[in-house]
């Protein structure tokens, strides 16, 4: 039987305020434990919650972004639980009416279509704290440091169908947030978590599998690793005669396998009512209309205007656009070096190849795009060919300046001075009679491939810098 | 000396009758003497207060004073003292001491007030005759084998027996006005959001709001005028101006409506109660006020709904109480789960647990919208009845509890006769009014009050009522026997 993979996301969002949700404290990671925990953030006796302005302000951004209704009347629940990093014995979080209402976003996929994914809606709450079980001697430890982190869950609706949508989903969440500037966005530091619903059915069936919930997936890879291995699990027992249980499990990066979590914390009755410290909160028409027009250019729009404005493919332009820095970066370059193909080329393939090597991002890219820009003109002027380019690339990240610089000091320009590149071509000719002679005698559809050998053999004299097409040129005359 | 009004001591303190550490002195002495037959007392400050009071001394010598200034008073002990334990009568906090003031505690600080210690109540406010603290019992000084009402009742015995001149208290259902009533003294709870609940040890969040006791409407309007304010640190605090409540004390009453619920006059009330009550509204008529008999037709739904609501908000305002971070913690635990069930089986008295199981319950699965739901839409019903009263009437009157002070253990077998205690209290605070409680009356030598309810931040209209009767009576000066001297 043929099976299709139906997946949901919830997404959670470090917002990046200066303080907490409900309190003053710092919002600030890698400190000493508790030291960004106040009284309210420990849940003494007697604190109480105050919404902190800017966090309703980001969830907003991120609302209007992604084209959802804002519930310009939100209200805040308590979701009742014990947990030791949990101080209250409840989270504060948004259950019947969350701030964001119902949206759409946009994925692209590698063939260069497109899908739209729906956002069932997005809410605001506080983060847990974090329990620490190593250095303890058989105790844990708790540290409240992030304790009221404010948190945006972002719950799409079932509509991804493989692991590379979900993938493409979570991409282009990181491109809204990190667009908005709400979020950082990293995901091996927590500051964006995923949990993955996922469901098989035969396909053609309309109606959904028994999903299990997947949690613990903390990068994009362990996305498609963690959907893939629950996906092979959940069509090996139905097709054992087995049934899926609705569930939720964690998975193992290490052993590449999803486990179920003890039923106990599976089978909470949260209790969720109206928190009585928070009034609900009211956002007028003027504070949602000024954060409308305040949003920067979006991902999907600068996708378009990508394609429209320098000819790209719709999935080079998503590539670029997945980041803000990286689509300045690009434009940036394209600007300055006049042929926004070649740029898009070099940004996303040599560039994007490095970075990746050296497992850095944009902002601590050690070539500025105006250096790339002016490499690029320098194969575009003939210079440089495109081969002396790469050595020329490679010097650059090493450190060792700008491109005309590096031509200079190494001398790499390229010979199309015709009369040098002539001296070159006759003392290949003359060195090498028999290859002519061969040449001369065989029949005009083989020539073209017999050139090759001339050419090579001159660009070797020439230790690569004569310009190809001159020698070409050159070349065909003699003979 | 014991006997003074606040205004009184205020006067003296001015006029250098006597200095605040003489009478702060006086009132320790005498709290030596009495508090073995009364306990309305879980901490006493002697040395501190002492302390505060030579401060005060120094800035009533400079001119620097407020109403307050060398006043000795009490805290209920549900409010948070910075290095002073904040109990809440309960084995939970018994030895807590927290990190930060309460706002009702640094305004009473910068107001020069002389705190003379921390007063007991029920555990966690649940209770409605201070059988529940932990700490023991406090006596009612008119009758030592009678409750003092609660949760309130400490600062309500200490006012009553002459231990503090004046006291701060906390109201959910009826816990200052029910013992203010049963220990013949005055008591306000104002208007939800009048007086900030920072640094309040929650016990029923949409409900729980802190107010004076006093021997005076008069001492009330000046411990209000210092507790009020509006604190951005309680979500729920509401930016109202804070009026000058002494300043229309004395208005007429001539024109003034008083609305008589006929509801609150049903069976239930001791008929004898139910005299004192008509004699001190007909005094009302004798001053020019007019009675007009209104409805308040939910208002028998009152208790069922408070005792939905309520327990629903503590289940979860008490689920911090888990031994991780401060106050119980069992011995040895065996592991996590143990932790929390001993330490809390061990922490919580009886009531306590009462009210999380039926909180808890009612927020559950399956009953959320028979309990939880019907409950607050039933709220807001009782919530219209008082609105459509007041388009007739400027305040409402009527009986603050349907019996006089009742003897110990007499309702402590029966959880829901011991509800009963505030079915007239109650829904005053599901509507978020304010109400006071004053003395009108004796029944077998225990006291009895009559309550005024007023319209949303209407305080200075019931204090004015409440003063003009005190001027015209004297239930207000009568003190219990055996503390007069």
């Amino acid at each position: 039987m043929s099976w299709e993979t139906v997946i949901g996301l919830e997404i959670h969002v470090q917002l990046k305020t200066k303080s907490k949700i409900f309190s003053g404290s710092a919002v600030d990671f890698g400190q000493e434990p508790n030291t960004n925990a106040s009284a309210i953030d420990l849940a003494m006796p007697g604190t109480l919650p105050v919404v902190n302005a800017e966090a309703m302000r980001m969830a907003t951004r991120f609302g209007l972004a992604i084209d959802a209704p804002i519930n310009q009347k939100s209200v805040f629940e308590r979701k009742n639980y014990f947990y030791p990093d949990l101080p209250k014995g409840y989270q504060t979080t948004q259950l019947a009416e969350p701030i964001v209402g119902p949206g759409i976003v946009t994925i692209q996929l590698e063939d260069s279509s497109s899908k739209d994914v729906r956002i069932h809606h997005a809410h605001l709450e506080e983060d847990a704290g974090k329990s620490l079980h190593e250095d303890f001697h058989g105790m844990s430890g708790i540290d409240l440091n992030r304790a009221g982190t404010p948190l945006i869950e972002i719950v799409s609706e079932p509509d991804m169908r493989s692991p590379e949508e979900a993938i493409a989903f979570l991409r282009q969440i990181h491109a809204i947030i990190t667009y908005l500037g709400i979020s950082d966005g990293e995901m091996s530091q927590g500051s964006m978590r995923c949990d993955a619903n996922v469901s098989v059915r035969p396909k053609g069936q309309e109606t959904l599998g028994t999903r299990t919930e997947l949690k613990n997936i903390n990068s994009f890879r362990f996305v498609e690793r963690a959907i893939n291995v629950e996906v092979e699990r959940q069509i090996d027992l139905i097709e054992d005669g087995g049934r899926v249980v609705q569930e939720t499990r964690l998975y193992d990066s290490d052993k590449n396998e999803t486990r179920s979590m003890r039923s106990k914390e599976v089978a909470n009755d949260y209790r969720y009512f109206p928190c009585p410290d928070l009034l609900p909160v009211v956002l007028s028409d003027e504070f949602v209309q000024t954060e409308r027009e305040n949003l920067p250019e979006l991902p999907i729009a600068k996708q378009a205007r990508f394609v429209e404005q320098h000819g790209l493919s719709a999935y080079d332009a998503s590539v670029l656009t997945q980041d803000r820095l990286t689509a300045d970066y690009f434009e940036t370059a394209a600007k300055a070096c006049g042929d926004s193909k070649l740029a898009a080329n070099w940004v996303s393939v040599e560039l994007a190849a490095l970075l990746n090597k050296n497992d850095l991002g944009i902002a601590d890219c050690p070539i500025s795009a105006d250096n790339l820009a002016q490499l690029i003109q320098r194969i575009m002027d003939g210079t440089i060919s495109g081969k002396i380019a790469k050595s020329i690339f490679e010097a650059m990240w090493a450190g060792e300046g700008s491109p005309d610089k590096i031509i200079d000091a190494k001398g790499l320009k390229q010979v199309s001075d015709s009369g040098a590149i002539e001296a070159m071509v006759e003392e290949v000719l003359t060195n090498n009679q028999q290859q002519v002679d061969n040449y001369r005698m065989a029949a005009p559809d083989k020539q073209p491939k017999m050139l090759g050998f001339f050419v090579g053999q001159v660009m070797k004299i020439s230790q690569g810098q004569a310009n190809p097409g001159e020698v070409n040129r050159i070349l065909k005359e003699k003979l | 000396m014991h006997n003074l009004t606040v205004a009184q001591i205020s006067q003296g303190l001015a006029n250098g009758e006597f200095s605040s550490v003489e009478i702060t002195q006086h009132f320790l002495d005498r709290t030596n003497r009495l508090e073995p037959d009364i306990n309305a007392y879980i901490t006493r400050l002697n040395d501190a207060a002492l302390v505060d009071a030579q401060k005060a001394d120094e800035q009533i010598a400079a001119g620097q004073t407020t109403a307050l200034t060398g006043v000795p008073f009490a805290h209920k002990d549900i409010f948070c003292t910075q290095g002073v334990k904040t109990t809440c009568g309960s084995r939970m906090l018994e030895n807590f001491i927290s990190p930060y003031d309460a706002t009702v505690v640094s305004n009473l600080k910068s107001a020069g007030a002389v705190c003379l210690g921390k007063t007991n109540m029920d555990e966690f406010a649940m209770g409605s005759s201070t059988e529940t603290s932990y700490f023991g019992k406090t006596m009612n000084p008119w009758d030592l084998k009678t409750v003092p009402g609660g949760s309130s009742g400490g600062s309500a015995a200490a006012v009553a027996a002459r231990l503090a001149p004046i006291a701060t208290a906390t109201d959910t259902g009826g816990s200052i006005r029910q013992p203010a009533s049963l220990c013949g003294i005055t008591g306000l709870k104002p208007t939800y959001g009048r007086v900030s609940r920072w640094g309040m040890i929650a016990f029923a969040s949409s409900m729980d709001q802190a107010g004076p006791m006093g021997k005076t409407a008069e001492d009330c309007a000046l411990l209000l005028q210092a507790m009020a304010s509006y604190d951005n640190k309680d979500s729920t605090s509401i930016n109202h101006e804070v009026p000058d409540y002494s300043a229309s004390l004395n208005d007429s009453l001539e024109n003034l409506r008083i609305g008589v619920p006929k509801e609150f006059f049903e069976q239930g009330l001791d008929p004898k109660v139910a005299e004192q009550v008509q004699n001190a509204l007909s005094e009302y008529e004798k001053l020019g006020a007019t009675l007009v008999d209104i409805e308040l037709p939910n208002s028998r739904l009152a208790v069922p709904t408070y005792y939905v609501l309520a327990p629903a908000e503590a289940s979860a305002n008490l689920s911090r109480f888990d031994g991780v971070r401060f106050g119980h913690r069992c011995d040895d635990p065996v592991d996590l789960l143990d932790m929390y069930c001993r330490s809390r089986a061990e922490g919580f008295g009886e009531e306590v647990k009462r009210r999380i199981m039926i909180g808890t319950y009612v927020l559950s699965a399956g009953y959320y919208d028979a309990y939880f739901r019907k409950a607050q839409q039933v709220r807001r019903l009782i919530k219209n009845d008082f609105d459509r009263a007041f388009d007739h009437v400027d305040i409402i009157a009527g009986p603050t509890c349907p019996s006089t002070a009742f003897k110990f253990g007499a309702k402590t077998d029966n959880p829901v006769e011991m509800y009963l205690e505030d079915i007239y209290t109650i829904s005053v605070n599901l509507a978020g009014l304010p109400g006071m409680s004053l003395p009108c009356g004796h029944v077998n030598r225990l006291p009895v009050g009559i309550q005024l309810i007023g319209k949303h931040f209407d305080e200075t209209r019931i204090l004015n009522a409440a003063h003009r009767f005190q001027m015209a009576t004297d239930w207000h000066t009568h003190a219990p026997q055996g503390v007069e001297v």
